[in-house]
């Protein structure tokens, strides 16, 4: 296997061995956030593979992986900022917020990342945070209250190399990483 | 009218100390399992069928009744399921509650699988709530570790194992049979009900699907009563309610209120009113599932009866405000575009209608309207309405219908002006 060999096969046991033997199956999402966090994306390779550790085709895994948006089926960036535009967050600017995005990234309408490959831009359905509403995730971390300036501040910190504090929780310094925690596979600091 | 009761689901919010284990049991947490253990299965159904509790997802239908339709003992595993999926466009109070007490949704969920007899509960995180998921492993370990979950359940010798399974980005799986596919690792569309999943749901067991504000209101109603649980809200909604309010106003947030609390004072005395003293125009009550009303509807209580009565429904309780300056053929056409791409695509109504709806939507609000694409709208809107498997066409349709029964003039000025007529910027709230 290309993708799931070594310790990243370790890993997706401990992900398997959270399902009932008869129900293996169920392990497909996380085994995708898995190859996900170690290849940037899900790739061909990762998607026939998670088919033969649950015993399923690939197309069955791609059925899966297409059909969730959190899943980067293409090339993605380093960073995947994610704008919601939905009515809470539209109501207080969020339009603009989502062109500034685009803008401080260079990523095109319709390009799948910067040229540099640093950054993918989602326009996001609601987030969850309409309280804080613009709400904005930088590798599915939230930031609260992002007006157009303060997303081209942390578009440049991000360039900068910088990790900015999300609102609540650790942050995650790039999809990868992110993606790994959505495997389940972080330790989660003491409260 | 002043609001004034004891908080209920907020009431440790000011506390961060009940986030760790120690904490909530200071406060008397996992109190209400001690109880649940000593009492039969049944008399645990039979005391939250008497609380009253209604499923606080948005469809409300009784917590207790769901659980008794459950077969007991009949060889079968059973499962709980929490539906933690909050999606519903401008709901976020169930995020609020468990980054604050996530214990009290892990004693609920275990009160829950004593009463159905169930031994895995599993807890369904949608993907975007990255950080609340953690804080939900941390505290699933920590009970695990004091004994609350686990093979020995308070030293009971019952089984009760947690396992928390991520979601990725998927309105649809908040439904309760589409959350069962996604967790059965197929794609999340829902499934034909008769068989309902009381009665073979996940892995084709017995399950009950509850939402998380649900079960966090079972532990109290464990350890004081149903009666205690009816001294608040109104006879057929009893007990408090959580509620987001998003949008034009100066405090958005999530707050409890009592259920029939009217929405004017949760406006004015909580959410401090419109944003920058305007006029409110339109509102959804709970979410933009929920047919959306007007400032005519200033004094309805926010409970399941009065929100029916008025044409709408209590939802997700999530209020999302617009104001005089907001466009309402604008906001509908954000709303139904969500619809179009959530939409899972099994029912050709909901598939093509969500999307034919976006693009009439677009083309009025871009001032290429015709005439004609009014009686489209409402042609739409009646053909989107009970003619799919599942209610998120009946959200595409609350959006199209509510907005055409109260603003037609709205309409017809995009059409007869050639454009929209509050093209008007309106940034000077937006954050720098």
């Amino acid at each position: 296997m290309a993708v799931f060999e070594g310790a990243v096969r370790e890993d997706a046991d401990v992900i398997m061995a959270r399902y009932p033997d008869a129900h293996r199956r169920s392990a497909v999402m996380a085994l995708l956030y898995l190859a996900q966090s170690v290849e940037g994306s899900v790739t061909r390779d990762a998607l026939r593979e998670i088919g033969v550790l649950l015993g399923i085709t690939t197309a069955e895994v791609e059925a899966v992986a297409s059909f969730y948006t959190m899943y980067r089926l293409r090339p993605t960036g380093t960073h995947v900022i994610s704008v919601c535009t939905n009515l809470a967050c539209k109501l207080r600017g969020a339009e603009a917020v989502y062109e500034a995005a685009h803008e401080a990234t260079g990523v095109a309408h319709g390009a799948e990342l910067s040229d540099d490959g640093l950054f993918t831009v989602h326009e996001e359905e609601c987030l969850g945070v309409c309280d804080f509403a613009p709400a904005v995730q930088i590798n599915f971390c939230n930031h609260d209250t992002v007006g157009p300036e303060r997303i081209r501040e942390l578009v440049a910190g991000l360039r900068a190399g910088e990790v900015p504090s999300p609102a609540r929780g650790p942050a995650f310094g790039s999809f990868r990483a992110a993606s790994r925690a959505l495997a389940g596979l972080e330790e989660v600091p003491s409260a | 009218m002043s609001l004034a009761f004891e908080p209920r689901l907020t009431r440790d919010w000011d506390d961060p100390s009940v986030i760790g284990i120690d904490g909530y049991v200071a406060k008397g947490g996992y109190q209400g399992l001690t109880k649940a253990l000593a009492m039969a299965d049944t008399d645990i159904v039979e005391v939250v069928k008497s609380s009253g509790l209604r499923g606080r997802g948005g469809a409300g239908f009784p917590a207790g009744m769901k659980w008794g339709f459950v077969p007991r003992h009949t060889g079968q595993p059973t499962y709980v399921v929490v539906n933690f999926d909050e999606s519903e466009p401008g709901t976020c109070n169930n995020r609020e509650l468990v980054e604050r007490d996530p214990h009290r949704l892990l004693e609920g969920t275990a009160i829950a699988a004593l009463a159905i007899g169930c031994e895995t509960a599993y807890l369904y995180v949608r993907g975007e709530y990255l950080w609340q998921s953690l804080v939900l492993e941390r505290a699933i370990a920590e009970a695990y570790a004091a004994g609350h979950l686990g093979p020995d359940v308070q030293g009971s010798g019952k089984r009760v194992d947690a396992v928390l399974h991520r979601g990725a980005g998927a309105y649809i799986c908040g439904e309760e049979t589409a959350l069962l596919n996604s967790l059965e690792g197929l794609r999340g569309q829902p499934r034909l009900r008769p068989p309902f999943p009381a009665v073979e749901g996940l892995f084709a067991s017995p399950t009950v699907i509850n939402n998380v504000e649900t079960l966090m209101n079972v532990p109290d109603i464990v350890v004081r009563g149903a009666d205690w649980f009816r001294e608040l809200g109104t006879e057929k909604s009893p007990g408090t309610k959580m509620v987001t309010v998003s949008g034009k106003v100066e405090r958005p947030g999530n707050f409890e209120v009592p259920l029939g609390t009217p929405f004017r004072v949760v406006l004015e005395e909580l959410a401090g009113g419109v944003l920058g003293g305007r006029t409110l125009k339109a509102w959804t009550p709970g979410g933009s599932s929920t047919p959306m009303l007007t400032a005519g509807h200033l004094d309805v209580g926010l409970d399941y009866e009065s929100l029916a009565e008025a044409g709408s429904m209590l939802g997700t309780a999530a209020i999302m405000v617009m104001d005089d300056t907001d466009c309402v053929v604008d906001c509908a056409t954000r709303m139904v575009r969500f619809y179009a791409h959530e939409s899972c695509g099994k029912c050709t109504p909901c598939r093509e209608g969500s999307w034919w709806a976006t693009r009439v939507l677009e083309r009025l609000e871009d001032g290429q309207g015709k005439p004609a694409d009014l009686p489209i709208m409402h042609d739409l809107g009646t053909n989107l309405t009970f003619r799919a498997f599942c209610a998120l066409a009946d959200g595409t349709a609350a959006v199209i219908n509510s907005s055409l029964q109260h603003f037609p003039d709205e309409y017809e000025a995009h059409v007869r002006l050639g454009g929209c007529p509050l093209k008007v910027e309106h940034l000077e709230e937006v954050p720098a």
